[in-house]
């Protein structure tokens, strides 16, 4: 790699033109003796929708909560936006974020929808959609209410603003979840298995929201087991096995044509 | 009741009701930062906390409210003559809320520390995930999220401390026990008296439980009741 090579893919622009909203190397994640991740390497351009696919266990939540610095990882790079997150070793040698503010500031523009909703349950539907918005980004309350307004719309709950998310259905509440993400307006939006924890019946209704997303052309980093889904709106398909990216490629190929025993045996099971 | 008497017994009743909020307000800030100390603290903050809420609940709070209150005022007098200040007289609701602030604290830390523990963990993770500062987190999601869990136990921590202001009459503070006693002592009609002071602080209970029932249906807002699903 030639010096403005170099350059160019440590400030995140790479050739094609789009940039690299997210980038991941050699990325080393042990609980204990636990050894999750072994050295992951991943990149999302802008309009890419990357899908991580795996076996329970083989790290793939893992991978997409170190993105944002869920969980510290041990070792290893990870930039947000063409910026490195800054890591340093605590007084048990523990890695963690050397500066807490790069940290949320990064966050800020992440767009995380979690497996088990986790919409703050002493807040409605808008006080869940504006809140971040309001405290974290300063954003007008007026303003952050118009918009919240409209991504509850999109979502289809506009006519449930003022109701309290224990008591709506899971999958109303996880598409509440994918408006408040929404509203930070993300650079890139974190799915995490986001519909593992809902009954059969009201996946459709959640996907058709991500799917939708995917084909406006948001960036996205998506764990899931729905391996259709992956199939239809993903660009780029990762597999994890054990720690380690088993191989990786389009979904026409990765499904149509896999290599790997491994991945071949995983789509068997799951298929 | 002999005219006048009346009047003492409620200027006694709302000393105790000024020390009691006192007392409770500084308990409540002792026990969230008692709190989050003991839950996100290093091992010294943890192991100071642990001393603190170990030895406050083992001693009798007779005990702890002489100890505090007159070794208390003696050594801030000690310390104050050090450094050639005058001596001054500690004023008796300054120490009685002090002293049962301090004693409410340790209580407060507990009662506040297993609210935290029942938080839905995804909620704070979800608070982390966006970029929540950790004052903004304490103050927009924690604090309102762990608040249904900790009223009942808080509840209780108010109605002891309106009836621990009694045990201050002890150290000469004019509440309402010693009002009653002072009443019952010189009109020498001690059943109607005790029986009047008994009467208040049982409307004082009453009174609580009316706004301590509105505060935790507030608190409780987002949360199905219970009673949909029996």
């Amino acid at each position: 790699m030639s010096a403005v090579e170099a350059a160019a893919v440590s400030s995140g622009e790479v050739q094609n033109g789009a940039a690299e909203a997210i980038h991941v190397e050699n990325l080393h994640k042990k609980f204990g003796q636990l050894h999750v991740l072994k050295g992951v390497s991943l990149s999302a351009r802008d309009g890419e929708v990357i899908a991580i696919i795996g076996g329970s266990g083989s790290g793939k939540s893992t991978l997409l909560r170190c993105i944002n610095c869920l969980e510290n990882p041990t070792s290893g790079i990870i930039r947000v936006n063409g910026e490195e997150i800054k890591l340093r070793a605590d007084s048990h040698g523990h890695t963690v974020p050397a500066d807490r503010r790069q940290i949320e500031r990064i966050r800020s523009k992440l767009g995380m929808v979690f497996q088990n909703f986790n919409l703050w349950s002493h807040m409605t539907l808008i006080e869940n959609v504006i809140e971040v918005p309001v405290h974290v980004l300063g954003v007008k309350r007026d303003v952050a209410i118009a918009q919240a307004e409209k991504l509850l719309a999109r979502v289809g709950l506009a006519e449930k603003r003022d109701v309290y998310p224990a008591f709506l259905s899971g999958g109303q509440q996880q598409r509440a979840a994918i408006a408040r993400a929404l509203a930070i307006n993300p650079r890139v939006m974190l799915f995490d298995e986001p519909t593992s924890a809902l009954d059969p019946e009201l996946v459709g209704e959640v996907l058709k929201v991500i799917g939708d997303l995917a084909r406006e052309g948001r960036t996205m980093v998506l764990v899931t087991h729905e391996m259709k889904f992956a199939r239809e709106v993903a660009t780029h398909v990762v597999y994890l096995y054990n720690g380690l990216v088993e191989e990786e490629g389009p979904p026409e190929r990765l499904f149509g044509a896999p290599r790997s025993e491994r991945l071949k045996q995983f789509l068997r099971n799951v298929g | 009741m002999a005219p006048g008497w009346g009047g003492t017994l409620l200027v006694g009743l709302l000393h105790s009701i000024e020390i009691a909020v006192g007392a409770t307000c500084l308990g409540l800030l002792i026990g969230t930062a008692g709190a989050f100390g003991k839950l996100y603290g290093g091992p010294v903050t943890r192991d100071l906390l642990a001393v603190y809420t170990t030895v406050v609940r083992a001693v009798p709070e007779l005990v702890l409210i002489l100890l505090l209150y007159y070794a208390g005022t003696d050594l801030i007098n000690q310390v104050l003559a050090a450094v050639g200040y005058q001596r001054v007289d500690i004023s008796g609701l300054a120490a009685g809320i002090f002293v049962l602030g301090f004693v409410q604290g340790a209580y407060s830390t507990e009662v506040i520390r297993g609210a935290i523990l029942a938080i839905p963990q995804g909620q704070i993770e979800a608070a982390r995930a966006f970029g929540m500062a950790p004052g903004l987190m304490l103050r927009r999601i924690t604090l309102p999220a762990m608040l249904p869990f900790a009223i009942p136990g808080l509840a209780n921590l108010w109605l002891i401390a309106t009836k621990d202001t009694a045990l201050l009459a002890v150290v000469g503070f004019f509440e309402l026990t010693l009002a009653t006693r002072q009443a019952a002592g010189v009109t020498k009609a001690y059943l109607i008296f005790y029986l009047a002071a008994g009467a208040l602080y049982l409307a004082l209970t009453l009174f609580s439980n009316l706004i301590i029932g509105r505060v935790e249906g507030w608190s409780r807002r987002g949360m199905p009741s219970v009673k949909e699903a029996r």
